[in-house]
């Protein structure tokens, strides 16, 4: 297939996902690379880094190369009177890099649903989020969490806001033996603690987790919580994502922007997570729309890391003509060795830096 | 495979003692040599020994699935990673040390000289306290002494060689010890592996209390 030949398979993986988004219904979504300034300042904390390129517009306004899509595309669906509204977008996205502390350029591919979602709907986006990764390569795992439950224990533990923002970054680090020793400096209950130190190392198959968690959610929040996911398992299980698709807590997100389920997707061979998504309504409501939102990215330029082999050859062909050989014996050759599907160099002299698989002479 | 990033010194001597008596051997890992990387394919698992300050690079990219770290490293360097155990070895402490009697003068910048530029900041930060920081590499306890600073931010073990420098602690900042950390997408793929040598080395932890 010339297709294969010649996309490259982060081109190929891409172009899939496209088809599978679209087959869900979702619609494309193409947004220009710059975005005002304001729009990030507003919700700089939704952001993975708050740091932007900016630059300004000849009329003097300032403008950002966008870190973000999510933000666009509810600044974008806001006029609009939808029950539903289903997107997906390809875009590049501009953000400092976590192990490099360097701007980078990174491709991301993903969707938004936002309006009057379901439950219906959230399983939709995440076994959508699970067949991107699958598409992507057999070796993925997918995490998901619920933000709901997280707050709701972090409530039942009063400890003020920087003891938890403390608490969520040690569950995301699953670092138990310092998140007892910050319940004990915080004197927090020994209920709440021990729901708390809990979520620490809660991970594993969804039926496990599940049962572990009926004991724990005891409050009317974190019983809602847990019903969706109860609700979110049962779907998932008939959707035939089972393994690969698991429960576990270290998956935290912004509380102030995400408050429903929470998901984060690993690929074997990428150090860092592929994917990253969420319900996050509470982002609507500060932007004052009064919805619910679910989508997720997925980070393309890990692929090329992922998938790449290096070439044995340049070229198919070298292609070695005599000088005396008219240009148009060259040229009708080379024409019959591509039209066979071969890539062809030609030259009089064999090149010293075109490594070939095999050599035709012409005479 | 599991690829384990041990701290190349004292410390990682002691992380694999533990390692070994958790049932994770690599006899040749003994011999004095020159060679960095040490396998028991039977056990399935692979050492190697790289500079303390560069393990948590190692198992935030995933050269390492797993590694041995201080947590003053952590806290400096931040990586990505799973923190899942404080083996409670390498105890000592980041601290501001000064000349014996110095007081801090809030009318002018601190100068503070430093290996740990991100601790010392964010310290400094929390008391709203303006400082002038100049990073340096080695034989931090210099810096006061010929003026080039007015306190350091360093690790304190014993205090030895602050005491024979005429320095003091003045305050301590964090405690500090050796965890273990886990590369977060290998220990999606290679959970039951590393669970198991973490509650091994967790009994010998307890043992060793």
């Amino acid at each position: 297939m010339l297709v294969d030949k010649v996309l490259k398979k982060e081109e190929q993986a891409a172009f899939n996902l496209r088809s599978l988004y679209k087959g869900y219904g979702y619609q494309p979504f193409k947004m220009s690379k710059f975005e005002e300034y304001d729009l990030y300042v507003r919700n700089k904390d939704f952001l993975v880094s708050d740091r932007v390129i900016t630059f300004n517009d000849t009329d003097g306004r300032l403008l950002a190369l966008k870190p973000d899509v999510t933000l666009s595309i509810i600044k974008n669906s806001k006029g609009e009177n939808l029950d539903k509204h289903k997107v997906y977008y390809s875009e590049n996205v501009y953000r400092i890099s976590g192990s490099t502390g360097q701007f980078k350029e990174i491709m991301q591919t993903g969707l938004e649903c936002i309006g009057e979602i379901d439950m219906l709907d959230v399983c939709e986006v995440v076994s959508l989020a699970a067949e991107s990764l699958a598409l992507v390569s057999d070796e993925y795992v997918l995490d998901i969490s619920h933000m709901g439950i997280v707050t709701a224990f972090l409530k039942e533990a009063c400890g003020g806001r920087e003891f938890e923002s403390r608490v969520t970054a040690l569950i995301a680090e699953k670092n138990t033996h310092e998140l007892e020793a910050l319940c004990a400096e915080y004197k927090i209950s020994p209920s709440a603690r021990e729901k708390l130190v809990a979520l620490s190392c809660m991970y594993g198959e969804r039926a496990e987790v599940l049962k572990r968690l009926d004991g724990l959610c005891t409050d009317a929040e974190a019983r809602s919580a847990l019903s969706e996911l109860m609700e979110l398992d049962k779907l998932l299980s008939s959707s035939g994502l089972d393994k690969k698709v698991r429960f576990d807590f270290s998956v935290v997100n912004n509380m102030k922007y995400y408050n429903g389920i929470v998901f984060k997707g690993f690929i074997s061979g990428i150090c860092e997570g592929a994917l990253s998504g969420g319900e996050y309504d509470n982002l609507l409501h500060s932007m004052n729309l009064e919805a619910r939102a679910i989508g997720f990215a997925l980070y393309l330029d890990f692929l090329s890391e992922l998938y790449y082999t290096p070439d044995e050859y340049d070229v198919d062909v070298l292609l070695l003509y005599d000088t005396a050989v008219s240009h148009e014996a060259v040229v009708t050759k080379k024409r019959e060795l591509i039209s066979e599907g071969k890539s062809v160099w030609s030259a009089s002299i064999p090149p010293e830096k075109i490594r070939y698989r095999e050599i035709v002479k012409l005479k | 495979m599991l690829n384990i990033a041990l701290p190349k010194g004292r410390l990682g001597e002691k992380v694999y003692d533990i390692l070994e008596r958790a049932g994770y051997p690599c006899e040749a890992i003994k011999e004095n040599g020159r060679k960095l990387i040490f396998e028991n394919t039977e056990l399935g698992i692979r050492y190697f020994w790289v500079k303390p300050s560069d393990v948590s690079i190692y198992v935030e990219r995933g050269a390492a699935d797993i590694g041995i770290a201080g947590k003053d490293i952590l806290l400096e360097y931040n990586p990505n990673v799973y923190e899942l155990l404080d083996l409670n070895i390498g105890k000592c402490r980041v601290a501001v040390a000064g000349k014996k009697g110095f007081r801090d003068d809030t009318r002018r910048t601190l100068k503070v000289a430093t290996k740990f530029v991100n601790i010392a900041k964010t310290h400094y930060r929390s008391v709203s306290r303006d400082i002038d920081i100049i990073k340096l590499n080695g034989s931090i306890e210099l810096a006061p002494i010929l003026g080039l600073s007015d306190v350091i931010v360093d690790i304190v073990e014993t205090g030895t060689t602050l005491k024979e420098n005429d320095l003091d602690v003045l305050e301590t900042i964090v405690p500090i010890s050796a965890r273990l950390i886990s590369n977060k997408a290998s220990f999606k793929f290679k959970t039951a592996e590393i669970e198991k040598l973490v509650e091994g080395v967790r009994l010998q932890i307890k043992e060793n209390d």
